[in-house]
């Protein structure tokens, strides 16, 4: 039967093909398969949904077997953060055009290539840099390619990384370091922090820095929220021994957090999550990778770069690929690292809403962000048993411990949901240390009624 | 021949939108923090460390709400993409369908987190689970997971796995090779290298594979494992494939099957029956789910029950009734990116999996392999036109390989200028080869299952329209695009550190710098 989607799926087109070609039948075509290669027995796959009627039936119902995030009240981030999308932002993203595009050429694909352009350019002035590459798959893959970046820069084969980090991001970049086996491996050793207020230690950073540190790897705000206010002391720590200083920042921060450029960091990283793109279960997630514009740092970048040049028009603009012949697609093994396809629609999502928000825009929710979030720790460190764990210097989250009430964080969460509430993610297991403790989210989607809400349904568990 | 369309591409002369806006616009605003809050915290900036505290602000531009949108709609206009005809070889552009970009974009995809419990996450489990079964039976594969971003990324994944396995057999320290062939797609070298190890590289005999000889004499004990795709970019296929897999497996090797060109083979064969032990394919390509200029993407990683316990967390699993996540797995390599995958893409492949059935599936493969050697006929009848490996004499499966040598040499319009000129007519850029050119002047048209009769006829069309324009009028196609949004790119700035500027602030410092020096 001819399919929707197949317009050569009719029988006459096929035998006016078969004709033309003067093949008796398509499986004549397959003959470079050798017979003892084929299927071993026919495919067995559930029934076929041809009809949309029925597959938007089919797949909407087993989609409304999710609670989400739109019906619950969710204090869940830790690399995947609630914020608000603005809706020109999907339906910019929604276009077809680029929606659909594959490569392309500069001149036929010259408004996506400028829209990523202007993803660059604008993500360069919130972190302060000159040279930012397009996108990779997320955060930590960008974290491992700018360690690995460092390491070919100095020729150093330890990385000093920060101890209050995601789990998720740690073990990816120790994938992008190599086993210990190979040849190239790159040791990662932690960093302790502060178990007072979450800072990284400076003490255990200096015991551990030498002349073999490539890099120094940390995070403003850290995973656990804190805005670290010695970034500029590690940072002139690393350059004393000659090591390259990698800081990872959550963009949203930047209206109100200095960008890490003005306290001289040599490679910034990041998610672009933040910026427009919905959480999407963690598939919004994607990273960058920035620095200044120096061809030493540029010549070592594993992404593709693409350049604002002119054309043979006088006075008209393009943008085009700058130094692909380093890449894999030019270099194959020799090539800087590798690259292909990642997130690349998402960093039209992040231009448009750079774009809507502005300078103003940017504090406007930082301050927002700020001010919420430190009220909703205020709040919950009132309630007799629960503790904030660093109470003094955070952002968007904050490290909420239950040890004092006698409850695990997992028995809190099941308490919560009933009340129709995500609560923070559990740390109990990935940061001993820290007891029953949980990281709490709070963006510019909350509002006070929410917080107190919260608030008001934690004390009731503790108390019970 | 019909009449070639008369194309022009939308032309705005879009500014960069840095140099956009009046200072005090505003697209974007957000609720006043409420006064119970400011009063019980304070000022903001009491809250950041005087010394991290941002002084200047950030140079973005002010804009309205509609002044970024209709930039953006502009700049998407000035995208051709599939809005043409794109029969872009080794990326198998196929029909991404408006349900599934509606499905996808749900709440209960959107915006769901994936740290919830699973019991909030039922649905999406089911769709993952239910996907990997369809995947498995289309592979012969024990397990599917779907965390690598992209073809690439699953190349990656692989390189970190079999040092996971040759690491549990204690055999990783010997183990530093992996063999593939130069017409293997070069992520996979290039992860391989960057997971550690040396690359063996295969070079093709006539017949358009390495030798087995070749392979023999590349096989060792220090083989980790072999990645190859099959066929390759020219749409052979080697026949010896099952001998190659047992010489790697004597060894004590690992073989991965990049199935990026699956559409050729799509329900004809099982990677497991053939032998290997893991594959890949492409979501974003093979399954219908878009591409988005590149990504997000999905490469779905399918493994055998023996390579299992060394696959990245989490895994999906049944339990039951319920669906769950499973982390708790000592051996794996824990994380090749940070959660579980581009849901979106999955739920997307899913549904057009669904929307396809296995009769649908065989259908697609038989019309792509039909129309990729109907356009043979056509193509190889234009004057200037070859086909690589011309002494293979069986069908080519859902690709061809051609060269413009002959054209190259007679007019002096090579593929590139091709390709510039054929956007001019609504078709997009044609797909050449990748690295490194072993046909002069390639180019690589895919043909697929979406694009009817007409659309082929008309690219040949132009294709034959503009090699009859090389040889009549060589400049015209030389100096293409014409029609185009803008024209052909001065690429002389762009590998040169004194005039490339990736970002606009670097633009405006090098630009201050050359006024300087006049």
């Amino acid at each position: 039967m001819a399919h929707p989607y197949m317009a050569n799926s009719t029988p006459d087109i096929r035998q006016e093909m078969l004709e033309a070609i003067g093949a008796k039948n398509i499986g004549q075509l397959f003959e470079q398969i050798p017979v003892n290669h084929r299927l071993s027995r026919p495919l067995q796959l559930p029934p076929a949904l041809s009809s949309e009627v029925e597959l938007e039936r089919h797949i909407a119902g087993l989609l409304s077997k999710n609670e989400s995030c739109d019906t619950a009240l969710n204090f869940l981030g830790a690399g995947c953060w609630q914020h608000y999308v603005p809706a020109a932002c999907l339906e910019i993203v929604s276009r077809r055009e680029w929606l659909t595009s594959v490569c392309g050429s500069p001149m036929s694909d010259h408004g996506r290539n400028q829209a990523w352009f202007e993803f660059c350019s604008q993500l360069g002035e919130l972190v302060g840099m000159e040279l930012v590459g397009l996108p990779v798959y997320s955060w930590g893959c960008a974290a491992g390619h700018a360690i690995r970046l460092a390491s070919r820069l100095n020729g150093r084969r330890e990385v000093l990384v920060v101890k209050a980090i995601d789990p998720e991001r740690l073990a990816v970049i120790r994938n992008y370091c190599e086993t210990p086996e190979m040849a190239n491996h790159i040791k990662v050793t932690l960093l302790d922090y502060v178990f007072a207020d979450g800072r990284l230690d400076l003490d255990d950073l200096l015991s551990k820095i030498s002349d073999n540190t490539a890099a120094v790897y940390f995070e403003i705000p850290s995973y656990l929220g804190i805005i670290d206010g010695d970034a500029a002391k590690i940072i002139a720590i690393a350059h004393s021994k000659g090591a390259e200083a990698i800081v990872g920042v959550d963009p949203i921060s930047l209206g109100v957090l200095a960008g890490p450029g003005q306290y001289d960091a040599d490679i910034v990283v990041g998610p672009m999550q933040s910026l427009g793109v919905p959480m999407n279960c963690g598939g919004g997630v994607g990273g960058f990778i920035a620095s200044r514009d120096d061809a030493r740092y540029a010549r070592e970048y594993p992404t593709f770069l693409l350049s604002i040049t002119d054309t043979i028009k006088p006075g008209e603009r393009g943008f085009g690929l700058s130094l692909f012949h380093q890449t894999s697609y030019g270099l194959r093994e020799k090539g800087k690292d590798w690259t292909g396809n990642s997130t690349y629609m998402w960093a039209i999502a992040n231009a448009a809403y750079m774009a809507l928000m502005g300078p103003q825009g940017f504090r406007d929710i930082g301050e927002l962000i700020l001010q919420q979030t430190h009220f909703a720790a205020s709040l919950l460190g009132k309630i007799p048993g629960v503790r904030i764990v660093f109470p003094l210097h955070f952002f968007k989250e904050f490290v909420v411990n239950f040890d004092g009430a006698g409850k695990r964080v997992a028995e809190v969460n099941k308490m919560l949901r009933r009340e129709g509430i995500f609560g923070g993610k559990d740390l109990s297991k990935e940061f001993p240390e820290l007891g029953q403790s949980s990281l709490y989210c709070v963006t510019e989607i909350h509002t006070r009624q929410d917080l107190e809400r919260l608030a008001a349904a934690i004390e009731g568990i503790v108390a019970a | 021949m019909r009449g070639l369309r008369d194309y022009h591409a939308p032309v705005w002369s879009e500014p960069v939108i840095m140099e956009m806006g009046r200072p005090g616009r505003r697209g974007l605003l957000f609720p006043a923090v409420d006064p119970a809050v400011s009063g019980v915290i304070g000022e903001a900036e009491s809250l950041i460390p005087p010394q991290l505290r941002r002084n200047v602000p950030p140079a973005l531009p002010e804009l309205t709400e509609p002044e970024v949108l209709h930039h953006y709609l502009r700049l998407s206009q000035q995208t051709l993409g599939m809005m043409g005809i794109s029969l872009f070889g080794t990326c198998t552009m196929k029909y991404n369908s408006a349900i599934n970009e509606m499905l996808a974009a749900r709440p209960e995809v959107a915006a769901l987190h994936p740290c919830q419990d699973p019991e909030t996450l039922q649905g999406v489990l089911e769709i993952i689970h239910a996907f990997e079964a369809i995947l498995c039976e289309l592979s012969g594969m024990d397990h599917f997971v779907f965390q690598a971003g992209g073809g690439a990324d699953a190349a990656y994944l692989h390189a970190c796995l079999a040092r996971a396995y040759h690491a549990d057999r204690g055999e990783l320290e010997r183990r530093d090779e992996v063999i593939t062939s130069i017409q293997a797609h070069p992520c996979n070298a290039a992860t391989a290298a960057a997971a550690g190890f040396k690359v063996v590289t295969l070079m093709l005999e006539d017949n358009g594979y390495p030798s087995l000889d070749a392979l023999k004499a590349a096989v060792s004990e220090r083989t980790a494992y072999l990645i190859i795709n099959n066929p390759d970019d020219m749409g052979i296929y080697n026949p010896e494939i099952k001998q190659w897999i047992d010489v790697v497996h004597d060894a004590g090797g690992l073989c991965f099957y990049d199935h990026a060109n699956f559409n050729g083979v799509m329900t004809k064969l099982r990677a497991r029956e053939l032998g290997f032990d893991a594959c890949m394919f492409m979501l974003h390509k093979t399954f219908g789910a878009p591409k988005g200029g590149g990504g997000p993407a999905v490469g779905a990683y399918g493994c055998s029950e023996a390579l299992a316990s060394f696959l990245p967390t989490p895994l999906v699993v049944k339990k039951e009734d319920m669906f769950d996540l499973d982390y708790d797995r000592p051996k794996s390599i824990g994380r090749i990116r940070e959660f579980w995958g581009n849901i979106p893409v999955v739920v997307k492949a899913y549904a057009w999996a669904r929307s396809m059935g296995a009769a649908g599936l065989s259908q697609a493969s038989d019309i792509s392999v039909l129309a990729n050697n109907y356009m043979e006929k056509r193509l190889l009848a234009i004057r200037g036109i070859t086909r690589s490996n011309p002494l293979i004499d069986k069908h080519r499966l859902e690709m061809t390989r051609y060269s413009m040598e002959t054209l190259s040499r007679e007019t002096g319009v090579g593929v590139l200028d091709v390709q510039n000129r054929m956007t001019d007519f609504g078709i997009d850029a044609i797909w050449l080869s990748h690295e490194p050119w072993l046909v002069p002047e390639p180019f690589t048209p895919e043909a697929g299952e979406m694009y009817s009769k007409e659309d082929i006829d008309y690219w040949i069309d132009v294709l034959a329209h503009i090699c009859d324009e090389a040889y009549s009028d060589p400049h015209i196609v030389k100096s293409a695009p014409h029609n185009q949004a803008i024209h052909k790119l001065n690429n002389d700035p762009l590998d040169d550190p004194d005039r490339w500027a990736m970002t606009w602030r670097a633009y405006k410092r090098k630009m201050i710098a050359k006024a300087k020096m006049k």
